[in-house]
């Protein structure tokens, strides 16, 4: 079936079938391969986006269900081509990530948290970070990543 | 793990919904959040032909108090909506307050409480929650509508009594008396897992102190959630001290008849259940108080 | 300027921030189909029919292809890991096949592949698969699988034997007899799985008009692959290119070589001629990529009245699934592990490798250290407890001593020379550990005042050493570009360990540029030509040893170069900035990019010789690894009701040599001890009698989230390798390698078991195995 979907701020026209998932829509039929898949079944979090603002899984939502909502995938994140946002930017200074495969997904779930708990303490990071999986990092300087951003 | 093909209807009103459950019966299933059924279908273990999927039926995603001070949670009510919401939060506490240990925010955004008790998961939350609060469920058809109170509705691990042509359009939350406490523990092996053991306990203290009413409910218990009734009926009468807590464990350890999982033996699950019980049931008094 | 040794961010991260590095599933090219695998729903079975036309009959589906399709390509896969030379050993190979064509060894066993236009009507193929199945009992229980009359997981063998290997010096009878005190005690350890964010997958290409092979593959081995693959598929080297992109976290699992799916992708885009892509599923990860774990030790210890070791003796066996490609690294690294930071005068260790119907069994992140971490840890705990000795005092009695280095422990390891400790001073470490997790203050009075007020809280202090950076070499190639930036090849991969950023800082350091002005590629066959790959913690000791060889001969064209260009000695010339210049004349300069033009003439007579370019490739093979150590201290608390413990302070003292950046170190560390906890406390697979893996997903098998792993604090010696020029030492793997042992400590002492006569044998432990042993006391 056709439908349309807004992704970035762009609109996408295509003809899918309705059991296509969302993450494979982005991914596959758009192009935007920074969302990443890690179990297909809501636990990783690695393909966390914001639906209408908010997280959540792009793995457990079909993508003509996204018909009328706004989507945002990492992608969109910063300000222009070449660029870091400053979270991605505290990533990056406080080694936040290393094979980067979780990233995208954790980018996602900290810029929902950080625009309603603009100033977090670490407890509160770490409870926020426990919906999204990275098997690298330890964690540790991820949320030393979300501190820092929070502190800029 | 792709999910098998399906017919996809987004109806958008409640009418038009109820109808193509009954024309496709046992082939179709409602969506509403999605967060268990799409997992499951994703692992080819659910593959419903026709999925009636209620996210545009703006009707059913509502979330009042009426008159009565009942809570009328539609079926598209997501739990992001019940657990940001103040007015619930001050009357239904116990609600709010296990909310917060089903999975994580972005399964929340989009989950809805509704979906959570048709997919009757004994280990979930929130159908040990709905027995403790004495949740009544709407059940609609195309050609009519039942209520039928929370505890009649599990019937068994991802089974209810919810007939083939039935949605469960609206759950009711009576209000809590004056003098009521609550609190809700588990254990996870995570944040955000499904709980080993959870215990919600409601006490209701009168007017010198002694409990006039209780109820306690514990998922990962049972086949279904279980309510531990004799353990809650010999707190009634008694000051709920310590003492009174730990013979009502007792009780409720006997009542309880856990499945066992690969995290916990049945046994360790009758253990943190008689850990469990006294901790939410000191919760709730204090509460009460 | 000068960068190396210092914590800078990496030059890897804006693309993976930005969403834009490239992953093996983002590969997409025109005309790409999709694979699905029909796999085996049994441990161990007999097919006795197969039928597939449903499947090819559907629409979208272009091949199913079944083991009988395949006519002379089926074949066993080859012997990775040769046997080593340990006199008397046994080793009976039996090598994975790449579908099943009479026989299903594991649940997940490949059976048939279905390539269509979608991975979803792939699937949709796959269920329309019929197989008649006869089964056959299922081995599991290691023990059980030697007893006589046990099912066979290879019928032909006669035995589940697939290795027996007994190494022994000194005389433990005779130690055994003198000794004070001898301890014995049955340790076991069970199945894990690596679990990278990014599951495996393969996508190939064949290109008929440049008559070349190319495959993205989420290896770690990409050299071997190509080589491999080319020989398999009847081309030459040079006509198969292989890809390790960004690759998701690796661990170990992605260097098993070949999964019969990175043998089946590439032969069927040559037959369809059409790119065809497999990205494995999470459900699928669970049964198809291997795993680690399952040993059972009978240790037993021997010590004089100070606690002295005098003898080791151990009798184990060992999980090797059903299949063993991968030789007997994992044991030999538990055989060799087990001897520590220790002087252990007599050592008798005698394995036997058990094939059993599970997934095979290759090195997962310690790689077998953890199990001779775990019961050696285990012996000096129960040894001290019963010599009335201070834990970490009897580690202190027992070290080797610094002036003993090298240090031969007279046993083969798993890189088949004898294993002997390049370097070491372990004191320091053990004295730094203890201030900073405040040990005699936690013993006299945090703990006894924690217990008068009813907590649970308890300490664990263990030492580990790390066989890391081992041979056989690796190579690399150093060019300076036109536009004066260098770019550094190496034929290793990479899976987040920051090679862009290390080996860029190693060249950086002998280039005087910026450390952005070094690009690195890791992981294209194209782009360097020999290899061996990233695992054993050895990408920085010898991929980044050969860097540093390689950045030191282009400097030496560099110079001359300029020399000639300036007219002075090289001696006169200053090397900074990306730029030459003639000392005292800085205004006076001429650039990288200029002087690499100037060494590629366009006219004129070169002089005999000489080589265009400045370039080098150079290559590293250190004689044998370097052993890294550390300590690692806990301080951790119970819920004494529902057992669930909460990690209030985490101390990692580590000894990798010199180190290149500590920011990443620390990274590694931290990701290492976070599966170390998950190893320990969460992680299991569960089976069920008939071989049915009873937790195959990310809901059942858990790993750790933010909340479940602490924050750590760390703290570094410094003991160069002298086996490398950059004195640096392996770390990937040190954070994981001792937590299972610390845990075990900590449990008994939080919990106060050895006063109930409870000790704890085993990992992984969770709350309700745990509960359960504490019922026993
Ligand atoms: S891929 Fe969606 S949560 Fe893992
Ligand atoms: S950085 Fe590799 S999974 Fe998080």
């Amino acid at each position: 079936m056709k439908f349309t979907i807004r992704v970035n701020g762009v609109e996408h026209t295509r003809e899918v079938e309705p059991r296509l998932l969302l993450s494979d829509f982005l991914r596959h039929e758009i192009g935007l391969t920074g969302t990443h898949v890690g179990c297909e079944h809501g636990v990783c979090g690695a393909c966390t986006i914001l639906w209408d603002g908010a997280p959540v899984r792009s793995c457990l939502a079909f993508a003509v269900q996204a018909e009328g909502h706004e989507i945002r995938t990492v992608e969109g994140l910063a300000p222009g081509p070449g660029q870091l946002n400053p979270l991605q930017q505290a990533f990056r200074d406080a080694h936040g990530l290393q094979c980067g495969y979780c990233t995208p997904g954790i980018l996602m779930t900290m810029t929902a948290f950080l625009e309603e708990n603009p100033k977090p303490d670490e407890a509160q990071v770490r409870e926020a970070l426990s919906g999204n999986l990275c098997r690298c990092t330890g964690y540790q300087h991820i949320v030393d990543a979300v501190l820092l951003a929070s502190q800029a | 793990m792709k999910p098998a093909p399906f017919a996809w209807h987004a109806p958008e009103d409640l009418a038009a919904a109820l109808a193509l459950k009954a024309q496709h019966g046992g082939e179709a299933q409602f969506l509403a959040g999605g967060q268990s059924l799409v997992p499951a279908m994703n692992f080819r273990v659910a593959q419903p032909a026709v999925l009636v999927d209620l996210n545009r039926v703006a009707a059913l995603d509502s979330l009042a108090f009426d008159a009565e001070g009942t809570l009328r949670v539609g079926a598209m009510c997501r739990y992001r909506r019940i657990e940001r919401d103040a007015e619930v939060a001050r009357r239904l506490p116990l609600l709010v307050e296990a909310l917060a240990e089903v999975a994580h925010p972005q399964i929340r955004n989009r989950g809805t409480l509704a979906g959570n008790l048709c997919h009757a998961d004994p280990a979930s939350e929130m159908p040990a929650v709905m027995l403790a609060l004495e949740a009544r469920f709407r059940l609609c058809r195309h050609d009519g509508e039942r209520v039928l109170p929370a505890r009649d509705f599990f019937l068994g691990p991802l089974a209810t009594a919810l007939a083939e042509e039935e949605m469960l359009a609206e759950i009711q939350i009576p209000a809590l008396p004056p003098g009521t406490g609550t609190g809700f523990l588990e254990v996870a092996r995570r944040r955000g897992d499904y709980a080993m053991m959870g215990v919600a306990a409601v006490l209701r203290r009168g007017p010198e102190g002694r409990c006039v009413a209780a109820r306690l409910a514990l998922c990962s218990a049972g086949p279904t959630p279980m309510l531990a009734e004799r353990a809650a009926a010999s707190l009634v009468g008694t000051r709920l001290t310590a003492e009174d807590f730990a013979a009502a464990a007792a009780l409720a350890v006997a009542e309880i008849d856990p499945m066992g999982s690969v995290q916990a033996s049945p046994a360790y699950q009758r253990h943190l259940a008689g850990v469990l019980v006294p901790r939410a049931l000191a919760l709730a008094a204090e509460r009460a108080a | 300027m000068n960068s190396f040794g210092r914590p800078l961010t990496r030059n890897e991260d804006p693309r993976l921030l930005r969403g834009e590095a490239l992953f093996v599933d983002d590969v997409e090219l025109p005309g790409l189909l999709h694979v699905a695998f029909f796999r085996s729903p049994h441990a161990h079975a007999h097919l006795l029919s197969l039928d597939v036309s449903a499947a090819r009959a559907r629409a979208g589906v272009v091949a199913v292809i079944t083991a009988a399709d395949l006519g002379d390509y089926w074949q066993p896969g080859p012997l990775l890991v040769p046997p080593p030379p340990v006199p008397g050993m046994i080793f009976n190979q039996r090598c994975q096949v790449p579908l099943v064509r009479d026989t299903a060894r594991h649940v997940g066993e490949p059976v048939a592949m279905v390539v269509a236009e979608s991975r979803y009507i792939a699937e949709d193929a796959v269920a329309e698969i019929l197989a008649e199945w006869e089964t056959l009992p299922a081995v599991g229980d290691l023990e059980a699988a030697l007893a006589p009359g046990a099912a066979l997981v290879h019928a032909d063998l006669g035995t589940n034997v697939a290795a027996e290997v007994h190494q022994a010096r000194g005389d433990y009878a005779a130690a055994a007899r003198a000794a004070h005190l001898v301890l014995k005690r049955r340790f076991t350890y069970d199945r894990g799985a690596s679990i990278p964010m990014e599951t495996r997958g393969v996508v190939a290409q064949w290109d008929p008009r440049a008559d070349r092979l190319t495959v993205w593959d989420t290896t770690q081995a990409p050299v071997v692959i190509r080589n491999g693959l080319a020989g398999m598929l009847g081309l030459s080297e040079r006509q198969v290119r292989v890809v390790a992109p960004n690759i998701g976290g690796g661990f170990g699992p992605k260097m098993m070589m070949f999964y019969p799916e990175e043998v089946l992708i590439p032969w069927a885009a040559m037959r369809l001629c059409r790119p065809v892509k497999w990205i494995e599923d999470r459900l699928e990860h669970f049964f198809a990529t291997t795993h680690e774990r399952s040993q059972i030790h009978d240790a037993e210890i021997a010590l004089d009245a100070q606690g002295k070791i005098l003898g080791v003796r151990d009798v184990f066996l060992h999980d090797t699934g059903a299949y063993d490609p991968y030789g007997l690294t994992v044991p030999l690294n538990s055989q060799c592990t087990l001897l520590g930071c220790y002087v252990v005068p007599a050592y008798d260790s005698r394995f036997t490798a058990v094939f059993t119907n599970r997934t095979l069994v290759t090195p997962y992140r310690g790689a077998g250290r953890q199990h001779g971490v775990f019961v050696m840890e285990r012996l000096l705990d129960l040894a001290a407890r019963e010599l009335g000795l201070d834990r970490a005092e009897i580690r202190r009695r027992n070290f080797i001593p610094t002036d003993a280095f090298p240090f031969d422990q007279g046993v083969i390891y798993q890189d088949f020379s004898r294993l002997s400790y390049d370097s070491g001073n372990y004191e320091p470490i053990l004295d730094k550990a203890l201030a900073a997790i405040g040990y005699a203050d936690f013993v006299q009075r945090v703990q006894p005042e924690a217990r008068a007020a009813g907590r649970s809280l308890g300490l664990g202090l263990v030492c580990y050493v790390e066989g890391t950076g081992i041979g056989p070499y690796e190579g690399a190639k150093v060019q300076v570009q036109s536009s004066g930036k260098i770019s550094l090849a190496t034929g290793i991969g990479s899976q987040g360990q920051g090679h862009a950023t290390a080996f860029a800082q190693v060249v950086a350091e002998q280039l005087g540029v910026d450390l952005r002005d070094v690009e690195v590629t890791t992981g294209d066959t194209d782009q360097f030509y020999w290899g061996v790959g990233t695992f054993a913690s050895r990408g920085a000791v010898v991929a980044g040893s050969a860097a540093h060889e390689a950045a030191k001969v282009v400097r030496q064209k560099v110079l001359r170069t300029a020399a000639a260009h300036f007219e002075c000695a090289e001696e006169d010339l200053v090397l900074a900035d990306g730029k030459v210049h003639v000392a005292g004349v800085p205004d006076h300069a001429i650039t990288l990019g200029r002087l690499a033009g100037l060494a590629n003439p366009m006219r004129g007579a070169v002089t005999p010789g000489t080589e265009p370019g400045l370039e080098a490739t150079s290559y590293f093979g250190p004689a044998s690894g370097a052993t890294a150590s550390g300590v690692h201290a806990m301080i951790v608390e119970f819920d004494a009701g529902t057992l669930r413990p909460t990690i209030l302070d985490y101390v990692v003292v580590h000894d990798c040599g010199t180190v290149i950046n500590p920011l990443i170190l620390a990274g590694q560390i931290h990701g290492g001890v976070a599966q170390g906890i998950g190893n320990a406390f969460f992680e299991q697979l569960a089976w069920d009698e008939n071989g049915q893996l009873l937790n195959a997903s990310l809901a059942d098998y858990l790993i750790p989230t933010a909340l479940d792993v602490p924050r750590m604090r760390l703290d570094h010696t410094v003991t160069p390798s002298p086996l490398n020029p950059l004195g640096v030492k392996g770390a990937g793997e040190a954070g994981a390698i001792p937590v299972g042992a610390l845990f075990a400590q900590a449990i008994e002492d939080a919990l106060d078991l050895p006063a109930r006569g409870i000790e704890i044998l085993e990992m992984p432990l969770g709350p309700s195995r745990l509960w359960e042993i504490t019922q026993r006391g």
